[in-house]
């Protein structure tokens, strides 16, 4: 057994209302820049629909991830160490830049400068490319809630699958909002597809990053990952993809997608796992079998040969127990409500997502019935046979007893927290009926319903200790005038000069802002005094005492 | 003697130059600039044209690297030896090394005409790229003119005669610029422009030459890094040196 942590994210759809705050604030964080403006770490997109790349799951077309060989061994779908030698010089998979969109921006300064005229100034769409005119016909979420879906709709890779006249069934009764950023595989099909060995899983925290300064641009990693969600900066030819925002992790903070989420429905932390299955879970044959298989690779942390196991691979003691109280072993394993996007691409992804019901509920409550009562809602998941081939083409690799145990789940819990609401006998059969019992629907309830910051985000930081020679060690704190150098100054902390961003000032001055005591203990800052009472060490200790 | 110092600089002093930019100009652009050291693939702008143009053009160039290092670098003595004659040697090497010519030039064109047609290729173009461009293409054109001049309907010219013979005296660093002095003006021109490409070679896209991935074939797929390792294996710079004891040996030392 060699135990590992990954930082993980599961999404609650049921809660997603398709905002693109997430989508917006990843953008400003990361990829504002010249070369990536097409470049979305974080995007919604409204299912079903092409998505973003367009069609990015059809991996007969882009050949990402892996597939099982005959021999039962694991093959990088788009070609092995040879072939990806061999068309090193074009790759034969690399999606354009128009499969994404030709980014643009207006020329506003025309609305400013036109000479004076009949008509209103406009401001022209310019290519971010060509510099020239352009007509914008595509974007990252040009099919957003299903707009000018009757001409796209067709080629979403997972209604191909399905049969024709589903879809424009499909259209009335069903949408949901699917955000996706990087999946931080465990057994990443990007990494495998380096062939500069620049993209690597961080040993701590399983975080999937690539090395700016090793990458050479083979664009590999770009038609390796079956997500779509390493891309090339065409200005720098360098890959570039979701952090996890590390270094907002690393500090306990969560990601900006998720600490910006409105409908807060994005749940962070540690899972355990045991890096020696991952292999072999991932070459099970039966593709349906891969939700199971992922799941029998985490470890329990609550289980003292994990802990124990963890403890001798070097994992701190605040991360074991931060891995007992994850909200993602909670929602995969205990409740088993989570499923992950795409497990038949077997590169075992870390990003899962609790399918929505609510668009189950909607159409109950139209048809007149009852949308929160159980058996209805059973009946209802039992009959939309079209949405629940469809998520179980995006959750379970097909598999929809899967997903119909998940939905189960929720729609317990929504009778079953109504009966509490309204005061109404209690009815044991809706959680038995799903194997919970009503205390466990409750607090099920309690992690999604109430969703509280602090259940939300389980992140320990990141042990800054271990870092021999680290280099901001030596300058975050006793840079001249620093909180290092003897307290904050006569001024205070936020006088001075810049404070160097780094894990360890950022807790001192985050210590400095929220403690009661002075900050520098035995000195008393008389410009934030307010005048009232004698401040410990105002004055020098009475002789007498 | 005008003659000779022009020989010497030519054929001994601007060779011997090259080099040293060449090693030293890598040298540099690794340790201060590998941000900056990448193949900056223009594929996602354009795919259809470069599907073509890309592949003919580097596998052109491998031949036609391959081709040199066996006409300069091997003694003719040697493949004597191995049963290769001179004319067995001379049918070959022009008839691959046309083939190889071909392929590379057709490539080149493709990808030039591509870089000058087609809007987002032509503005990531940088002033380097263009001034590489004049020389990777001057050293291919002089190249081509002398294989097609002298040895396909030329006389023939026994370059592993002169030409090898002159660069493996620079290797040997017993220099025979004489040796040069003779040399058809094409293939004179073929050389001094491939001198200076050479010198030019670290500071454009070239380098991304010497980052070919062959440890690619012998690494494991999955590539695990700890957080600590970039900064653990790099010497703090001059001054941010972390706090240590001062060494009391020191005090006991003269």
């Amino acid at each position: 057994m060699k135990v590992m942590a990954q930082m993980s994210m599961v999404m609650n759809l049921d809660k997603c209302i398709g905002c693109h705050t997430c989508s917006v604030t990843c953008k400003q964080a990361w990829t504002n820049r010249s070369g990536v403006e097409y470049v979305w770490f974080n995007n919604v997109e409204t299912r079903p629909g092409v998505g973003y790349p367009r069609g990015h799951e059809d991996q007969e077309k882009w050949g990402g991830g892996w597939v099982r060989t005959k021999g039962g061994r694991l093959k990088l779908r788009s070609g092995g160490r040879l072939k990806k030698l061999a068309t090193i010089f074009s790759n034969p998979k690399l999606p354009s830049i128009h499969d994404y969109y030709e980014p643009w921006t207006y020329d506003y300064d025309m609305l400013l400068n036109a000479p004076a005229g009949e008509h209103t100034p406009v401001a022209k769409p310019k290519s971010l490319l060509t510099g020239e005119d352009m007509k914008i016909s595509w974007s990252a979420n040009w099919d957003d809630n299903l707009g000018g879906s009757r001409e796209t709709m067709q080629d979403d890779p997972i209604l191909k699958h399905m049969s024709e006249h589903v879809a424009a069934e499909f259209e009335d009764t069903f949408m949901f909002y699917l955000p996706r950023i990087c999946e931080h595989c465990l057994n990443p099909s990007c990494v495998a597809s380096c062939p500069s060995g620049a993209m690597y899983k961080r040993v701590e925290d399983g975080i999937v990053l690539v090395d700016q300064d090793a990458c050479r641009g083979w664009r590999m990693c770009v038609s390796g990952c079956p997500y779509k969600k390493v891309y090339f900066n065409h200005k720098t030819g360098k890959a570039e993809k979701c952090t996890l925002c590390y270094p907002r992790l690393e500090v306990g903070l969560p990601t900006v997608c998720s600490e910006t989420c409105v409908g807060r429905l994005r749940y962070l932390g540690l899972v355990l796992y045991d890096a020696d299955r991952v292999a072999a879970a991932a070459t099970i044959e039966d593709e349906t079998k891969l939700l199971d298989a992922q799941r029998s690779v985490f470890l329990d942390p609550h289980d003292p040969a994990v802990v124990e196991a963890a403890r001798d691979a070097g994992i701190a003691e605040d991360w074991i127990d931060a891995a007992r109280r994850s909200p993602i072993w909670k929602l995969i394993n205990d409740y088993k409500v989570a499923l992950p996007l795409h497990p038949e691409y077997r590169t075992m992804p870390m990003v899962w997502y609790i399918p929505p019901l609510s668009p189950v509920v909607d159409v109950v409550a139209d048809s007149g019935a009852d949308g929160e009562d159980a058996r209805t809602l059973f009946a209802a998941i039992d009959r939309l046979r079209i949405p629940m081939e469809y998520l179980a083409g995006l959750f379970t690799a097909g598999d929809v007893p899967a997903v119909a145990g998940s939905l189960r789940k929720l729609a317990a819990m929504r009778s079953h927290m109504r009966n509490i609401n309204l005061g109404e006998e209690q009815d044991p059969s809706i959680a038995a009926s799903v194997e919970m019992t009503g205390t466990e629907i409750e607090e099920m309830y309690r992690l999604l319903a109430i969703a509280k910051y602090e259940e939300r985000y389980v992140i320990p930081t990141a042990h800054t200790e271990e870092a021999r020679e680290l280099e901001e060690l030596a300058c975050s704190l006793d840079y001249d005038g620093g909180p290092g150098m003897g307290g904050a100054g006569p001024f205070g902390s936020s006088s001075g000069q810049q404070v160097p961003v780094a894990v360890e000032n950022f807790h001192a001055l985050k210590n400095r802002q929220t403690a009661d005591r002075p900050s520098t203990p035995g000195r008393v800052n008389l410009l934030n005094w307010d005048g009232n009472g004698s401040p410990d060490g105002l004055f020098p200790p009475k002789e007498d005492g | 003697m005008n003659g000779d110092a022009i020989t010497i600089l030519l054929w001994v002093a601007l060779p011997y130059a090259a080099f040293a930019t060449f090693v030293v100009g890598h040298v540099w652009r690794y340790r201060y600039d590998k941000f900056g050291w990448t193949t900056r693939s223009s594929q996602v702008y354009e795919n259809r044209l470069l599907r073509w143009g890309s592949p003919m053009f580097h596998l052109g160039i491998l031949f036609v690297i391959a081709g040199h290092f066996v006409g300069l670098i091997i003694p003719r003595e040697w493949l004597y030896a191995i049963g290769i004659s001179e004319e067995i040697y001379h049918i070959g090497a022009t008839v691959l090394g046309m083939a190889a010519a071909v392929l590379t030039i057709a490539g080149l064109a493709i990808l030039i005409y591509r870089r000058r047609t087609v809007g987002p290729v032509f503005l990531a173009t940088t002033v380097m790229d263009k001034v590489m461009y004049v020389f990777l293409g001057a050293t291919i054109a002089f190249g081509t003119a002398a294989t097609v001049m002298y040895q396909v309907f030329g006389p023939g010219y026994e370059y592993r005669g002169t030409i090898g013979p002159w660069f493996r005296s620079l290797i040997g660093l017993q220099p025979q610029p004489e040796l040069m002095v003779d040399a058809p003006l094409a293939f004179q021109l073929h050389v001094l422009t491939a001198t200076l490409l050479f010198a030019l070679w670290p500071f454009t896209r070239l380098v991304h030459v010497f980052s070919a991935p062959i440890g690619y074939l012998f690494r494991p797929y999955i590539v695990y890094r700890s957080r600590d390792d970039q900064r653990s294996n790099r010497k703090p710079r001059r001054g941010w040196e972390p706090i240590t004891q001062p060494d009391p040996k020191k005090l006991t030392k003269l």
